[in-house]
């Protein structure tokens, strides 16, 4: 993997300011944003110390995005004001913010894949000439690097990169656009641990220079108790608490994110996986979006009530394979068996053998954003009763139904069932989707990283979930960035590199040297 | 009570907004096209006020000009609806104007065929005609994009070219009445295979059908799984597949229908307005309905008023020509100011803050951040 030596991390030196003047705190003040009649912020405040990094926490659809989307002036508060510096400005829109020396990475990637780096940076500018002298702005670039604690490839196409690098290359592109105070929104929930330390302590390291005020968005606790200075914890739109980190302990943040309302308790994986191979992938081959071999021969088997993890650094296959099982993608060599039968992601033959499927980036890949949540939650059973009335008539009523008993079972935060799908907080997309494809039987579950993106509880609620099906009987095949879900949740864990599998072992033999040189494909 | 008031209020405004936002946008490109075509008439020296009352009179001001608007709008909203069904797919078809020449062509040939036979018999089956001649193109345009990966906007406006060019060489040789000399056409319809008009006026059947086939085009959409289907397709052909949909043949089903609908437009044409097929048939009732599909923001139901305000405009040309000595085309020259603006507009939408963001819930961030 040489695009992990791109980017190569140097220790953190303390840097001053870059233009002598220190980075700005931001103050949002008593912020109250509505949706139609739904209260999203309910005069919620937040202090970022100059030079700080503040953590913002809160459950899934607690109204984080939503206030630094206020913030930011993608959305227009109804009340309340926002304070840069000292003086309070009123940001009509995004372009705005960047006036005023703020920026924001998403949680999902906004580079163009197809350009370079260098040329995703000068595009990104406020004010981009006619006619761009790539090589003075290339020159200017490196300059500008030169001041930076970590190095970026400016000519390696974004689309090369690893998330980890694709990540700093958002940040950079803040900073180049000269952003005091940034703002981001999960920034690690697609990176690896490791990645996501790496980043953060770069960031932290030029908070500590003075150089950025940050505020984080994240829902790991590890996170905000190793970088964070400050933290606030929102509660159903409502400041649930705020000060200084060195003041609480995870399980004081967790009480402030939920209240007195419990977690899902830890189920144990019950008995030996069954003898009957359910699931059979052979030589299986499949191109990716470019046309390129992404796919090597995969041969895997899962059996009844197993859980098999696929561990590998992200781009090796995985998205792929994951792909064909869910029949977004066509094989070009190879079979998938279900049972004794062959398998071609038909509907047919997902409801016949009870094929399910926890994609990543859900929204994306398995919800239509302009549907409303009840009909996103009914693409398994609209073509059934009660919602299909003889074969051919939809019965909007038996739809909702459907989705306000799914919404309460699988407690999904949503302004009610006829909200466009788009509109719920990213982990209540998440829970939406999950609420499809596990509260019908499940004999195959094909899952892949399903916890990105969600609050503790969630996380509980959902690793529960998988566990129960497996003890139930579901084969599960789980792919995961995250190598201790894995370990923690799995019968067997194969290693995944380079479109092929190259390792296997169960978490209680896994050497984790062994683990990491396969993932590296040695 | 105000609590509750205030909440009954929000409630309400927040269910209205998004069909009130949904309007705002065609009902503003109208507003500017009337004003742009304004100033161009002016130019030429005429009185815009003047022209835009003389407008509504020849559209809507009589009811000899509600019956010539009602009789121009059957066809369009067939037409609109060959682009906006597949439009539900995410499909931008083009090819209206061809379908409706096939089928008009289908619909003619049916008729000489079957010439004696009862009118109960030959009726439906110029009808059927029609649909099928109309499904084979714009069926064909799914098709290609299905399995070859032609996009079905150029290759459904290319085969438009292939139909008009099947037309002529029809009309001028195998099926040309020999008695039509400078003006080559089939023979024509004998007088009890003509569809008859509504009682009491001069708008014949094919407004019924055309608005029956807009209502049954939104039950489709709306009410059915095929309709639940083809909407998944069209919004996220990923989630369609994971849901383990036959995307291929939801396209081409559905490029089969629309190209019924327009087919079903000439057969109707040949059958209540021309009686026989004729090149006179490419008309750009085919072209308009793309706009009139447009405009009504691809909803099927919507298409019935934007075909009516369609029809009146096409009604109103002869008036303007008669009265202020406007060429007949200047009314195509207001549908194409319409159709730029509408587009412009369309592109514009993310930017202006009016519409972005005064209304979230109306437009939905489509990405989590
Ligand atoms: N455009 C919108 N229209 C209507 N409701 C919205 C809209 N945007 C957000 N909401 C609602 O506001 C609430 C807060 O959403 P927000 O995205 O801020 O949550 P979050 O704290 O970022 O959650 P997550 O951790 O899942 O990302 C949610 O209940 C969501 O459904
Ligand atoms: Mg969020």
């Amino acid at each position: 993997m040489n695009v992990m030596s791109r980017i190569v991390p140097q220790p953190i030196i303390p840097l001053g300011p870059a233009d002598g003047a220190p980075a700005p705190g931001l103050e949002a003040v008593a912020i109250t944003k509505r949706f139609g009649a739904f209260t999203a912020l309910d005069a919620v405040s937040l202090k970022l110390r100059p030079g700080t990094v503040h953590a913002l926490l809160g459950e899934n659809g607690a109204g984080k995005s939503t206030l630094v989307k206020c913030i930011m002036g993608f959305y227009r508060p109804d009340e309340g004001a926002v304070v840069v510096g000292d003086r309070e400005v009123v940001i009509g829109d995004p372009r705005a913010a960047q006036t005023h020396g703020l920026g924001m990475v998403y949680q999902h990637f906004t580079l163009v894949p197809r350009m370079t780096v260098l040329e995703n940076l000068v595009m990104a500018r406020a004010s981009v000439p006619a006619v761009i002298d790539w090589r003075a702005e290339r020159r200017r670039l490196a300059a500008f690097l030169d001041t930076m604690p970590f190095t970026v490839d400016v000519d390696a196409p974004v689309a090369t990169l690893a998330a980890g690098d694709k990540q700093k290359a958002e940040i950079v592109k803040q900073l180049y656009l000269d952003a005091r105070v940034l703002i981001l929104d999960e920034p690690t929930s697609v990176l690896t641990p490791d990645e996501a330390d790496e980043m953060l302590g770069l960031i932290r390291g030029m908070a500590l220079a003075g150089r950025l005020s940050v505020l984080i968005i994240t829902h790991k606790f590890r996170e905000v108790m190793a970088f964070a200075d400050d933290v606030t914890v929102l509660r159903r739109g409502r400041l649930a608490g705020s000060g200084a980190v060195a003041d609480h302990t995870p399980d004081s943040l967790a009480r402030l994110m939920i209240g007195d309302s419990s977690t899902a308790v830890p189920v144990e994986r019950r008995g030996p996986p069954g003898t009957a191979a359910r699931l059979r992938i052979a030589g299986l081959r499949a191109d990716d979006d470019g046309g390129l071999p992404a796919l090597h021969g995969v041969d895997l088997t899962v059996r009844m009530g197993e859980i098999v993890g696929v561990a590998g650094v992200s781009g090796n296959g995985q998205v792929e394979l994951v792909q064909v099982l869910a029949g977004q993608r066509a094989a070009t060599a190879g079979s998938v068996s279900i049972g004794d039968e062959p398998y071609r992601a038909t509907r047919e033959e997902m409801r016949r053998h009870k094929v399910h499927c926890l994609p990543e980036e859900p929204l994306r890949n398995a919800c239509v954003p302009g549907m409303s949540v009840a009909e996103n939650m009914a693409f398994r059973s609209f073509d059934e009763p009660p919602i299909a009335r003889g074969r051919w008539w939809l019965d909007p009523a038996a739809m909702r139904r459907a989705a306000l008993d799914l919404i309460a079972r699988y407690r999904v935060k949503t302004t009610g069932p006829d909200a466009p799908i788009a509109t719920l907080s990213g982990g209540n997309v998440q829970r939406a989707v999950l609420a499809r494809e596990l509260s019908r039987e499940v004999d195959v579950l094909i899952a892949a990283n399903p916890v990105f993106g969600l609050d503790f509880a969630a996380v509980a609620d959902i690793h529960a979930q998988i566990v129960e099906a497996r003890n139930r009987g579901t084969a599960v095949l789980l792919v995961s960035e995250d190598l201790d879900e894995l370990l923690e949740l799995s019968d067997r864990l194969v290693v995944m590199s380079h479109g092929a599998i190259v390792h296997e072992t169960t978490p209680a033999a896994a050497d984790l040297t062994v683990i990491g040189r396969c993932m590296a494909g040695h | 009570m105000r609590p509750f008031l205030h909440g009954a209020v929000t409630r309400l405004s927040a269910t209205l907004s998004a069909p009130l936002s949904a309007l705002a946008l065609p009902v503003a490109a109208v507003a500017v096209s009337l004003a742009l075509f304004g100033a161009f008439v002016a130019l030429v020296g005429v009185d815009p006020v003047e022209m835009y009352q003389l407008m509504y009179r020849g559209a809507f001001g009589t009811w000899f000009s509600w019956q010539n608007t009602l009789t121009r709008a059957a066809p369009l909203i067939l037409t609109a609806l060959c682009t906006a069904l597949p439009a539900q797919l995410g499909l931008v078809i083009i090819g209206g104007e061809g379908a409706l020449v096939l089928g008009a062509l289908a619909a003619a040939a049916a008729g000489m065929a079957l010439n004696g036979a009862p009118a109960a018999l030959v009726l439906p089956a110029m009808a059927l005609a029609g649909m099928a001649g109309g499904a084979l193109l714009i069926g064909g345009a799914g098709a290609l994009r299905q399995w070859r990966g032609v996009n079905e906007t150029i290759s459904s406006l290319l085969l438009t070219y292939i139909a008009i060019a099947v037309l002529n060489h029809m009309v001028e040789g195998p099926l040309k009445d020999p008695s039509s000399l400078n003006k080559p056409s089939t023979p024509p319809l004998a007088d009890a295979y003509m569809i008859g008009t509504l009682p009491g006026s001069s708008v014949h059947w094919g407004l019924v059908a055309g608005i029956v086939c807009a209502v049954a085009a939104w039950v489709l959409m709306r009410r059915t799984t095929f309709g639940f289907a083809a909407r998944m397709v069209g919004g996220n052909p990923r989630a369609a597949r994971m849901a383990g949909l036959p995307v291929g043949r939801l396209l081409v089903v559905t490029t089969a229908l629309a190209g019924a609908a327009a087919g079903l437009a000439g057969m109707v044409e040949v059958a209540a307005v021309h009686g026989r097929a004729s090149a006179s048939l490419v008309a750009g009732y085919g072209s308009t309905g793309i706009l009139v599909a447009f405009l009504a923001r691809q909803n099927p139901l919507a298409v019935i008023p934007v075909a009516v305000l369609f029809g009146g405009i096409g009604a109103s040309g002869g008036l303007l020509q008669r009265r202020l000595d406007l060429p007949d085309a200047s009314v195509l020259v207001l549908q194409g100011i319409i159709f730029v603006v509408l587009l412009a507009s369309e592109a514009m939408r993310g930017r202006l803050h009016l519409f972005t963001f005064a209304r979230p819930t109306a437009t939905p961030a489509t990405k989590e951040a």
